[in-house]
């Protein structure tokens, strides 16, 4: 368990670092923000858990994740709104904004794919 | 577009080990979701952006330190900057949101890494398209 856990953490990492970096290589600004919404947990995860339970329990996680990427559009577009107009501070905002991502996956879930 | 490995040698160690960090965090408590609630559940959190306010945090400071090196206030440039990464973000949301149904699609046909190489292909086809589509619009 304790071997499995830190595999997952070492291979997140590692997935996440690599889109970071690449993210951080690139310009404009917009286009490197691309990476901040690259599939780097997803794809850590859905190999180990494909390799663990089999393809068809990891395409089900994948099929959630659709609701999961459309509440990060939501996220993403309102923490946008929050910093280009008015004076939030930039770590209280994109955390406090973690609460409407919450909500709106689990609101979406339950709509869609109850 | 253009690279610029400045920022990738102005980035310290210690900002790498915190999105190190916070990726092997985030990796870890989706499994555990997964095995807790299912994979119904656990799937939402492979796209949570747990990392995304360490990153924003990041590119604020890097612009600040760049602004006052220069003699300029830069706490509002560090916020835009950081408003700006977050619009990409959206942008690349979509083509997350393609890469999860390629994968759905895929994954119970094709073998795992035929599946997942797919799938980031088209995240990334998706996100640079909406990235150029808007781009011209604005």
């Amino acid at each position: 368990m304790i071997s499995e856990l830190l595999l997952r953490f070492v291979i997140g990492g590692i997935v996440v670092s690599f889109f970071a970096m690449l993210g951080g290589a690139l310009k404009p600004k917009t286009f490197a923000g691309l990476f901040g919404a690259a599939p780097s947990v997803a794809l850590a995860t859905l190999s180990l858990t494909a390799l663990k339970r089999g393809k068809p329990y990891a395409a089900i996680e994948a099929q959630s994740m659709i609701l999961g990427a459309l509440a990060f559009l939501i996220y993403a577009c309102l923490v946008f709104r929050w910093l280009m107009q008015k004076n939030f501070r930039v770590l209280t905002t994109t955390s406090v904004a973690l609460l409407v991502w919450i909500l709106c996956a689990v609101g979406l879930k339950l709509v869609f794919f109850r | 577009m253009k690279l610029d490995f400045g920022s990738v040698r102005s980035t310290t160690l210690s900002e790498y080990v915190t999105r190190f960090f916070f990726g092997g965090v985030v990796t870890v408590l989706a499994g555990l979701i997964a095995d807790r609630f299912g994979p119904g559940i656990g799937g939402l959190f492979l796209a949570f952006p747990a990392i995304f306010p360490a990153s924003a945090s990041l590119i604020e400071k890097h612009q600040q330190k760049r602004k006052r090196r220069a003699g300029i206030n830069g706490e509002q440039r560090g916020r835009i900057a950081a408003g700006l990464d977050a619009a990409g973000a959206a942008m690349g949301s979509l083509g997350l949101a393609a890469f999860a149904a390629t994968a759905w699609q895929l994954l119970p046909n094709l073998s795992l890494w035929q599946a997942l190489a797919l799938a980031t292909g088209l995240w990334a086809v998706v996100a640079v398209t909406v990235w150029i589509v808007l781009r011209r619009l604005w």
